[in-house]
């Protein structure tokens, strides 16, 4: 990646705590446009929390967060989605009794002002996900766990983010879901040049599809380097590859 | 999977039995009176109390049989073919008749002045049901202390109109954005507070209300309320015996039902109004934000909504329909004072929403009618009113918990509009 042009989300020092329990403890990562960036770590490491800070919940306690050279460290929660950064929260958080249909216009309501948006957004999202077209009038809480986890991408990408970033996309799907969900977060990259960073759990499988990656533990960034590199890494290995295999 | 031993059903209904025995023998097997000198007298009711709980005892047993015989089945083999297109027929129609039926109660019930009462103050808690339902229903929002915008509305329209005599017509937007104004004064300290701990802030808000209400003796006339609060006039016109009065003018005989109309068809139109514009709201992106709220709050975050903007409409367009209620209710009393808004109103007006079925617009009607007038109907009962209610309440919530009409029609159509029975969607989130 080139090192020249600013990075679209560039975080600095960044701190964050719950009460007195420093979750964040001065985090650096860059993410430059067109990359897909993978945030690897055990339970706790603070993978979440740094994907809510960028949201502004929790606030920062120090550092900077830069989104395309603005510092958007202090703006509120619900403006930084109008900066077209958009999220699918863990454990998908799809909203059950309203239909598909409804869930997806609710990405959309932010940002998209226009009718004509809105329809251009639905078409994108089921050219991805044929299968929501089909479920587009059934109940969000009627899906299986892919079909949510799809619509959960879907009502992300209705708003046209410049970043999307995904927590732990493959959680609780089978392993065949949890394939096609990240070919089409690859789809998405390769065609449409959409920066994504992913927090996953599962480190194989987002370090293959990742041209970079993070690895953090206890708050701390401990490892940086391209997917495949942080593959072969033998620490990595230990510890989230076959470590986790086994147990 | 049911176990059919009857040694298995005797001990359910033992059981049952024994619960009632405890129940009923302090409530039936004594029986306490004042006696002729003032002093208590008691004596016991055993028999009485052997009857109760062998019915109950009898009662299990035939619930317990009739369950299993039933099983768990599918609902196509308990509602034949023809009864699910009659429901689906009665399902489409039902909304459009009640209105008509609204519309010509005063022409059938002309001469009965006790039901065109009843139907005024039903249609009261029509419109307060609506109100409550948009913060409740729609947003999510358990809110106990609904009435205190009824009571902001109500003195709003009283205390404006006994001392600037302004007419109700122009009171009535004043006590709606008066309401909605302290509707979003409540709205900001519970900003962060969520289900539980929003009721008791909001059931605390009501209470403040009336206390101030209360003891504000120079602004309110505290406990002896306000009298004498006019009347509303039909476009400037008094409905009175008078010359100029509403009957002389159009060459009627003066007759007081004609007040009585006037006021019923103002709540109509005040309650349809409600109905209307809550519809319409649903369908824009504030009515689905408030809608996704509901659903969940970390989502909307998530997707760049408001959450303050969201939650503090809610509370303002909820309080600004109890407000124009309030203000109706002062109009057709006459006379107001704190008594008439205690938490007893609040629960009314919450368990319309409820047993309506949350979100529900017909739900919410058939409830109000139901409530208040079944509550009538039974007037008979005497004392036992009050048991008949409960009791029917716990049975609805045992058959239909999500409400009358538990059914949540979609607001987002794309080219086909086909809905999803809310029977078939299980409750909760993920």
């Amino acid at each position: 990646m080139s090192a020249a042009a600013t990075p679209l989300l560039a975080i600095r020092g960044l701190r964050a705590a719950y009460g007195k329990i420093e979750a964040l403890k001065g985090v650096d990562i860059e993410i430059n446009a067109g990359e897909i960036v993978a945030l690897i770590g055990a339970n706790g490491a603070g993978k979440s929390t740094l994907m809510m800070t960028i949201f502004g919940r929790p606030r920062a306690r120090e550092g900077r967060i830069e989104f395309d050279g603005r510092d958007i460290t202090g703006v509120p929660t619900h403006e930084i989605a109008r900066l077209r950064i958009a999220q699918s929260p863990e454990g998908r958080r799809i909203f059950p009794r309203m239909s598909v249909a409804e869930n997806l216009q609710m990405g959309a309501d932010a940002t998209e002002n226009s009718e004509a948006d809105r329809a251009a957004g639905l078409e994108r999202v089921f050219a991805l996900f044929p299968r929501l077209k089909e479920r587009m009038t059934q109940r969000g809480g009627t899906l299986s766990g892919g079909e949510q986890q799809m619509l959960a991408i879907g009502r992300a990408l209705m708003s046209r983010p410049r970043l999307l970033m995904l927590d732990e996309p493959s959680l609780g799907l089978a392993p065949l879901i949890a394939r096609q969900i990240f070919d089409a977060i690859r789809t998405l990259n390769r065609q449409d040049g959409l920066t994504v960073l992913i927090v996953e759990q599962n480190a194989n499988h987002a370090l293959k599809l990742a041209h970079r990656g993070y690895v953090l533990v206890n708050g701390l960034i401990t490892l940086s380097g391209t997917g495949s590199e942080l593959l072969q890494r033998p620490e990595i290995r230990a510890a989230y590859l076959e470590g986790g295999r086994r147990g | 999977m049911l176990d059919t031993k009857p040694a298995f059903i005797l001990k359910k209904a033992s059981l049952s039995a024994l619960v009632a025995l405890v129940l009923f023998s302090l409530m039936i097997g004594l029986r306490t009176e004042a006696g002729p000198e003032g002093k208590l007298i008691y004596w016991t009711r055993f028999g009485d109390l052997a009857t109760i709980v062998a019915i109950v005892f009898g009662g299990s047993i035939v619930i317990e049989l009739l369950r299993q015989w039933i099983g768990p089945v599918g609902a196509a083999a308990l509602v034949p073919a023809w009864l699910q297109k009659l429901m689906d027929f009665v399902g489409r129609w039902l909304g459009p008749a009640l209105l008509g039926f609204a519309i010509l109660v005063p022409v059938i019930f002309y001469d009965q002045r006790y039901i065109l009462d009843l139907a005024i103050l039903v249609l009261t808690y029509v419109m307060l049901g609506w109100g409550l339902n948009v913060v409740v229903g729609l947003a999510g929002l358990l809110d106990l202390g609904y009435v205190a915008f009824y009571a902001v509305g109500a003195y709003s329209y009283a205390l404006l109109a006994t001392t600037f005599g302004l007419s109700f017509w122009i009171c009535l937007p004043l006590a709606g954005i008066l309401a909605a104004f302290w509707g979003v004064l409540l709205g900001f300290p519970v900003l962060r507070l969520r289900g539980d701990y929003l009721a008791i802030v909001t059931l605390a808000f009501g209470e403040i209300i009336r206390l101030v209400l209360i003891n504000w003796q120079d602004f309110t006339g505290g406990p002896n309320g306000i009298s004498g609060i006019p009347r509303p006039s039909f476009f400037g016109i008094p409905l009175t015996a008078d010359e100029d009065g509403f009957a002389a003018r159009f060459g009627l005989e003066f007759s007081p039902t004609h007040r009585v109309v006037f006021l019923f068809y103002v709540i109509l139109a005040m309650a349809l109004l409600t109905n209307w514009v809550t519809i319409r709201l649903r369908r824009l992106p504030i009515g689905r934000a408030w809608e996704a709220l509901r659903e969940d709050e970390v989502a909307c975050r998530a997707l760049g909504i408001n959450i303050t903007a969201t939650k503090l409409t809610a509370f303002a367009t909820g309080a600004m329909f109890g407000g124009f209620a309030g203000a109706f209710f002062a109009t057709r009393q006459g006379f107001i004072s704190p008594e008439s808004f205690t938490f007893q109103e609040s629960a009314l007006v919450l368990a319309i929403v409820v047993l309506g079925g949350m979100g529900s617009q017909l739900g919410v009607a058939l409830a109000a009618v139901a409530m208040i007038g079944g509550f009538e109907l039974f007037r008979g009962l005497d004392q036992y009113r009050m048991l008949v209610f409960g009791f029917a309440m716990v049975l609805l919530m045992i058959w239909r918990p999500r409400g009358l009409v538990g059914h949540r029609a979609p607001t987002v159509f794309l080219k086909q509009s086909r809905a999803i029975s809310s029977d078939l969607v299980k409750e909760g989130h993920g």
